[in-house]
């Protein structure tokens, strides 16, 4: 009874694109309401710190809540920045580089009435690094974890201003900012610091309110009229979120009009919901889709055999069989962002890896790698890597496969290459969303276990230019030598760069005014229902 | 029969022990850890090694195994990793939500397949019983995830009678059986469920009628000259043991939810918790809802037993 992935896909897009033909019309929905379906398997944490990855912050963290910073989600063809958010300025203390000024918004209050001032900014802080916190809640701390391990502690200086002091010197530490959400320390007490009570009256700043939730099922939210940056008041009364990790119902529910916003249709079923006059859109943004090699043992220690599999790779066949949502990728960053710079570009060349493995002394070049069934931003992981591997095996390599589950992955991902060394590469998403994340995936100083350099990667001249970036504070230069060190990376093979995703989704005729920016994140509030 | 009960009823202990200690062991035996789906991927040694602490993950198994036990015992059956409710919470929740259609989807296969059975079984080579057959292999081999699929596309994308997922227009917490706006939403998983139960009772009732219509009994009814149908009657009643005991045990696979099924309906019952918390190896949850679905397993078929004992006196519980 079990079919292959792609027979299944064929299946139901034959079905789909048969029922789609059938329908004329979608109903409207009386209500403005979006009703969003989400990939993940549960609501996501609503009260502070979300779970289920980027999908929970984006439609429950930003919705509910504000960070210091924020993102600039407002443009679809620009690379998205970050800006002001509940502090307006922030400035490096210039007698103590690990001090970091805040200006806090004026005048802003959260949804239970409570004013944000520099005693709640303090208080959020604290919470998520200090276990003897009365606030402290252990999922919160983690969760944050990665955002929040360089802060030693925070003061507040007078009502408007506070203070975040770090432990090691980091002029990217500002990138932080937007993933450090700021809760109600009014809502928190008064559920007596007892999160569980918070989450039936959890109170942000953000752009709408808490209204309901059945657990696992739906939550309700709803338009924040008081919000504190206007042109982000929501142009629709609700936001209705519900959790639907299989795409086949997603697309089911949209085409019955159960749903009118989707996350990611598979690619055999966009043409389906196009012919029920959905709008399927697609935006570039960092999310790319590579091998990360371990370097520290086996086949890619030799930067040749690394070569030898970017140019054995034909991006272009991938693309022809993902329909169109992905494009080719050539390095950490895209294209379309400040830092990808110059970069070497591996074209599809077999002779040229054959040559390149035959130098290296590896042929046949036998490799083991790690993939995943599923994930999230592991895209469609089996027939993909079907792919690779029949193309990397016409240019002299050998490929075995193991497949795991995604927390099997996450784990292995975790602990790092030194303690899988019989693992030539696995295949990993990555999210290169600002300049933190590229420089914990490439520097050795953050080499798994402790940072996102799974394999190991260490390149004396890559480390000196991060090494100046982290202590550079005019943005400009800093960029500079970010961009000089991701060229470096792609001269030098440090991954096997194949396709960055274009994450589709579908939405209703009925809806407008989506701008779907060029990010993990989106900005729900402009869509209107008619 | 009251003995009968309690003594089952004990037997239950060692059940649930064993089945606790076997999926805990599993549980840990599999690659991946809770750890992972609490931290950020590039989580570092230390903050894994507090989080361990944090939870308690970090004590030798035995230990984490018995102060499970002892809690568990006490009716506590902690608090799931990843939502921070209490465990039972969630188990009876999606218990409950399960049990709406499983019982349902059992009694509309039950009649089904006792009706079509037991007529296929007294018209033995006859057209009808071709056509209890042909239902038969139809419901178990009919993979029921693409059933679920076809099921969706036709009523609810293609001719929009039907609802394609969820459990209720506001949820499982304003789901009404009494109201067909929500009623209807159950339709489609039901009948998805109904179909194995169907082909496996539908061939079980006719073998166990086929076979009674067989034996000397009859033969003498026959011979006194009873009418067919008083015979039948007879039949059946003879079978009837049989039957409910493949009834009950179709009841206890489905109240233990069908992960494929609730995923694809969006049907929040433990199937779809059950594949939450493997995968994101939530222990606690895991445990918990193993627990609550081996003993519901033990106390049908309990259930089952004792209905047995009153349809057949024959058969002597003691």
């Amino acid at each position: 009874m079990r079919l292959t992935q792609s027979t299944l896909g064929q299946m139901k897009a034959l079905v789909l694109a048969g029922a789609a033909a059938l329908i004329t019309t979608m109903s409207a929905n009386a209500q403005s309401t979006v009703t969003v379906a989400m990939t993940a398997g549960d609501i996501p944490d609503w009260s502070g710190q979300p779970d289920q990855g980027f999908e929970g912050y984006r439609f429950v963290g930003y919705s509910l809540y504000d960070g210091l910073l924020a993102w600039d989600l407002s443009s679809t063809d620009e690379e998205v920045d970050v800006v002001p958010g509940l502090a307006t300025s922030y400035e490096v203390d210039p007698d103590n580089p690990k001090r970091w000024i805040f200006d806090l918004r004026q005048g802003v209050t959260f949804h239970d009435g409570c004013e944000w001032n520099a005693d709640v900014a303090v208080w959020n802080i604290e919470r998520l690094i200090n276990e003897a916190h009365p606030a402290f809640n252990p999922a919160q701390f983690a969760r944050a974890r990665s955002r929040t391990s360089n802060i030693a502690g925070a003061e507040k200086i007078d009502e408007a201003t506070f203070a975040i002091t770090t432990s090691d010197e980091e002029s990217l530490f500002p990138y932080n900012l937007p993933y450090v959400f700021m809760v109600s320390q009014c809502a928190v007490e008064e559920a007596g610091n007892d999160w569980a009570a918070y989450s039936d009256n959890p109170s942000g700043t953000g752009p709408y309110v808490f209204e309901s939730v059945v657990p696992h099922e739906r939550l309700v939210l709803a338009k924040n009229e008081n919000y504190w940056n206007e042109d982000r008041i929501p142009k629709h009364d609700k936001l209705v979120l519900m959790p639907m990790p299989e795409a086949t119902t997603r697309a089911s529910a949209l085409l019955s009009g159960q749903v009118n916003f989707i996350e990611a249709p598979s690619p055999d079923m966009i043409p389906a919901l196009e012919g029920a006059g959905m709008n399927v859109v697609t935006n570039v943004y960092p999310h790319t889709w590579p091998y990360l090699f371990n370097t520290m043992e086996g086949a890619f220690t030799d930067k040749r055999i690394r070569q030898a599999a970017n140019y054995a790779v034909d991006r272009e066949a991938m693309l022809a069989m993902l329909g169109g949502v992905a494009t080719e990728s050539y390095g950490a960053y895209i294209p379309e962002q400040e830092n990808y710079g110059d970069v070497f570009v591996y074209e599809h060349d077999v002779e040229k890896a054959r040559s390149l493995l035959e130098e290296a002394g590896c042929m046949p070049c036998e490799i083991k790698v790690a993939i995943s069934t599923s994930g999230s931003g592991q895209m469609q992981p089996l027939p993909m890597n079907e792919l690779v591997k029949a193309q990397l095996e016409e240019a002299g390599f050998e490929v075995n496969f193991e497949v795991i589950d995604w927390n099997t992955m996450i784990t292995m991902f975790q602990q790092g290459a030194v303690a899988y060394p019989d693992y030539d590469a696995i295949n990993f998403s990555s999210a290169v969303m600002e300049p933190f994340s590229f420089v914990r995936g490439f520097m050795s100083r953050y080499q798994s276990p402790n940072g996102g350099n799974w394999g190991g990667y260490s390149n004396p001249e890559v480390d000196d230019l991060l090494e100046q970036a982290l202590t550079t504070y005019n943005i400009d230069e800093q960029n500079e030598l970010i961009r000089e060190a991701h060229e470096m990376i792609t001269e030098d093979a440090a991954r096997l760069f194949i396709v960055s995703d274009l994450n589709p989704r579908a939405l209703a005729p009925n809806l407008s005014g989506f701008v779907q920016a060029q990010s993990w994140f989106q900005d729900m509030t402009p869509i209107i229902v008619e | 029969m009251w003995i009968y009960a309690i003594q089952r009823t004990l037997y239950a202990i060692p059940i649930a022990v064993g089945v606790s200690i076997i999926c805990f062991g599993l549980v840990y035996l599999a690659p991946g850890d809770p750890i992972q789906s609490l931290l950020p991927p590039d989580a570092t040694v230390e903050d894994v090694a507090m989080i361990r602490r944090l939870y308690g993950l970090d004590q030798p198994l035995p230990i984490q195994y018995l102060e499970w036990l002892m809690r568990a015992l006490t009716g506590d059956l902690g608090t799931s990793l990843q939502t921070n409710r209490p465990v039972s919470y969630e188990v009876f929740n999606a218990l409950g939500n399960t049990l709406s259609i499983a019982i349902g989807a059992v009694l509309l296969a039950f009649i089904l397949a006792f009706a079509l059975g037991t007529l296929a079984a007294y018209n033995r080579g006859k057209l009808i019983d071709k056509f209890a057959t042909g239902i038969s292999a139809v419901g178990i081999s009919i993979p029921n995830y693409w059933l679920a699929i076809v099921l969706v596309i036709v009523f609810a994308v293609t001719f929009r009678v039907l609802p394609a997922t969820g459990m209720g227009s506001g949820g499982s917490e304003t789901f009404n059986w009494f109201d067909w706006n929500q009623v209807k939403y159950a339709v489609l998983p039901m009948l998805t469920l109904a179909m194995i139960p169907l082909g496996v009772v539908t061939r079980s009732t006719r073998s166990a009628v086929a076979d009674t219509l067989g034996q000397d009994f009859v033969q003498m009814l026959r011979a006194k000259g009873l009418s067919n149908v008083a015979i039948l009657t007879h039949a059946v009643r003879n079978a009837l043991p049989q039957i409910l005991a493949v009834m009950g045990l179709q009841l206890g696979y489905l109240i233990g939810g069908s992960i494929l099924i609730e995923t694809i309906f969006t049907w929040p019952g433990t199937g779809f918790l059950m594949s939450k918390a493997i995968l994101t190896r939530d222990i606690p949850l895991l445990q918990g809802t193993i627990l609550v679905l081996a003993l519901s397993f033990v106390l049908i078929n309990l259930v089952v037993d004792l209905l047995q004992t009153l349809v057949d006196p024959r058969i002597k519980r003691a």
